[in-house]
């Protein structure tokens, strides 16, 4: 198993920096180029997790599921306005192989409503598989001539957002 | 009966001129309405689902769960049979069992090592003659009778509900015939495989999602994901059919068929032609059931809405905490004659529902947005006209009949 150098660790790091804010900042869009076309995305209550039920909050199976899903936010749901803001820590690389690496962080979400004070959302952490790509060539970016996005090394290949608020605030309208 | 232990406030609360076509915006929001409606619904002579039999499939095999807001106790005995009492010690009242879920020849409160069997007796007291000849309990104490109170359980093709009312009626005469139908229409004696669940605690009154789900109105002009994608419209062949009593109902669809060009203008607001699918398998949807329907949503009073959408099936369970909050708790299920291709086909259709749901997030939202406005105003009244005044079966589902026949039985049991 190999380590990762320091460098390729920072921008691991700005990778999930760049997710967060993304999220943060209501891009839905381009949510789905974090991850591979044939990648796999789920939400899943600890519950379900530990006990291996299958089900999950979200569940989608490659790049066109997630983009139903931010077609959904922008288009179908009727939700109240809120701020969300996402707090990731503790970024631990478990192994590292010949192109992909797992890895896992403790994510935090808090969301603001217009009449009451900033509450709790979701405590929860990632569980990633993560591909290391060339980034002379980026083959995830539509159009060359894009500014190179920090992180851009890397590619998920799956990633799972294992929560203990098992208890959700009403609703979960946005990805994690 | 009109007498409660529960008072009510000194301005005392009269329903409205109007009956069941009037809604008074305080029963969502009263104290002492919220604790006569534990005392005389939760308490009473009614069946609350609990647990499916999938979850407590071995002897021993236990789950934490709640009749109102009341925590108790579901466990499979030794000899097979499922039992229900009280998470409540006999001697001082902690709620003993810790686990959420698990496996137990016998239950014990940490607090004193009092001891129970898997029915809730009182089995073991420790100390219970003293020491040395000093202390213990009296010697005309009785263990014999004492325990967590039980509660009266009744099983059903897989499906286990449970009463405090000892003498509560058999639950095929409380559903009555034609909601029956229904529920055994989904729980036809085949075994049920649990795919998980899911929990949200949602900041309104507890009736306010029942009715959600005996509110057929509201299915094709807010949930723009159903209509956009063709999984409802209200020009769908459809019905809505209560039992006697108005305190169960189920709202029925049957899909296909052209889209009416009348009814696009109704639903204009919110229909969205230009919108589709980059991942059809979201959707693909097939026939499962006997019969033409499509979609069955079942409502049974007190605490269940029983979720038949396509081939996403789930029991979402209502525990209210407070009048203006209440916990859903989504248990989803497949049966285990599931390919496993009909399990991926149910686990991708369960993101229309749940916390996250494409479809149920509309009506989290507009609960809490219901919640903000009715606490606001609680001398308002809703208006329940649509469809009519009556609370007859209707063969279509522009109607608010289910909510008009549900407010019915409300009434009189409440006193009001």
């Amino acid at each position: 198993m190999s380590v990762l150098s320091t460098e390729q660790r920072l921008d691991l790091l700005d990778f999930y920096t760049e997710y967060a804010t993304v999220l943060d900042e209501g891009r839905y869009a381009e949510w789905p180029t974090f991850f591979a076309q044939d990648a796999l995305y789920r939400i899943v209550p600890r519950e379900n997790f530990d006990r291996g039920l299958p089900l999950a909050l979200f569940h989608c199976e490659g790049r066109r599921m997630m983009a139903d899903r931010v077609t959904a936010i922008a288009d179908t749901l009727m939700t109240r306005p809120r701020f969300v803001r996402r707090f990731v820590s503790g970024v631990r690389v478990l192994e590292v192989g010949e192109t992909e690496l797992q890895s896992q962080a403790n994510v935090f979400l808090v969301e603001t409503f217009r009449d009451r004070p900033t509450q709790v959302l979701l405590a929860g952490r990632y569980l990633d598989r993560i591909t290391r790509i060339d980034r002379a060539t980026p083959a995830h970016d539509a159009s060359a001539g894009q500014p190179v996005r920090p992180g851009a090394g890397y590619l998920l290949a799956q990633r799972l957002c294992v929560y203990d608020s098992l208890l959700i605030p009403d609703s979960l309208v946005e990805p994690v | 009966m009109n007498e409660s232990k529960v008072a009510m406030p000194p301005k005392a609360r009269q329903w409205p001129k109007g009956g069941w076509t009037r809604v008074p915006a305080w029963v969502y929001t009263d104290e002492e309405i919220y604790r006569r409606e534990q005392e005389r619904i939760f308490l009473g002579p009614n069946w609350s689902y609990v647990a499916l039999e999938a979850e407590i499939a071995q002897p021993g095999d236990f789950v934490q769960t709640s009749v109102g807001e009341k925590p108790i106790i579901v466990v499979r005995d030794l000899d097979g049979n499922i039992n229900a009492f009280a998470n409540s010690c006999a001697h001082r009242g902690v709620a003993f069992c810790l686990q959420d879920h698990g496996n137990a020849k016998s239950f014990t409160c940490p607090y004193h090592q009092w001891s129970y069997d898997l029915k809730g007796r009182l089995t073991g007291i420790p100390f219970r003659r003293g020491y040395k000849g000093q202390g213990g309990m009296c010697k005309d104490f009785d263990i014999a009778g004492r325990g967590a109170p039980p509660l009266k359980v009744a099983v059903r093709h897989g499906v286990v509900f449970a009463s405090f009312d000892l003498e509560v009626e058999p639950l095929e005469t409380y559903l009555g015939p034609a909601m029956l139908g229904y529920f055994d229409r989904v729980f036809d004696g085949r075994g049920l495989r649990l795919l998980g669940y899911m929990r949200q605690r949602i900041g309104s009154n507890w009736k306010l999602m029942f009715e959600n789900l005996k509110d057929p109105y509201h299915a094709s002009v807010l949930h723009v994901f159903l209509m956009s994608f063709g999984l409802f419209r209200m020009d769908q062949e459809s019905a809505v059919e209560m039992d006697g009593s108005g305190r169960h109902a189920a709202l029925i669809s049957r899909r296909g068929g052209q889209a009416d060009s009348e009814a696009a203008r109704e639903m204009s607001n919110n229909l969205r032609a230009d919108l589709k699918l980059q991942d059809e398998r979201l959707l693909d949807v097939v026939r499962e059931y006997p019969g033409p329907a499509t979609v069955v949503m079942q409502t049974i009073w007190p605490n269940l809405i029983l979720q038949q959408q396509s081939n996403t099936l789930a029991m979402r369970q209502i525990v209210p905490r407070g009048p203006h909050a209440f916990d859903l708790h989504w248990t989803f299920f497949g049966y285990d004659t599931d390919t496993p291709e009909m399990t991926q086909r149910r686990l991708r259709q369960a993101n229309l529902m749940g916390p996250a749901g494409l479809v149920s997030v509309d009506d989290s939202e507009v609960l809490a947005m219901s919640q903000t406005g009715l606490g606001a105003y609680p001398e308002r009244e809703c208006l329940v006209e649509m469809g009519g005044r009556d609370v007859e079966n209707a063969p279509h589902m522009i109607t608010e009949v289910a909510i008009r026949a549900f407010y019915k039985p409300y009434i009189e049991v409440m006193g009001l």
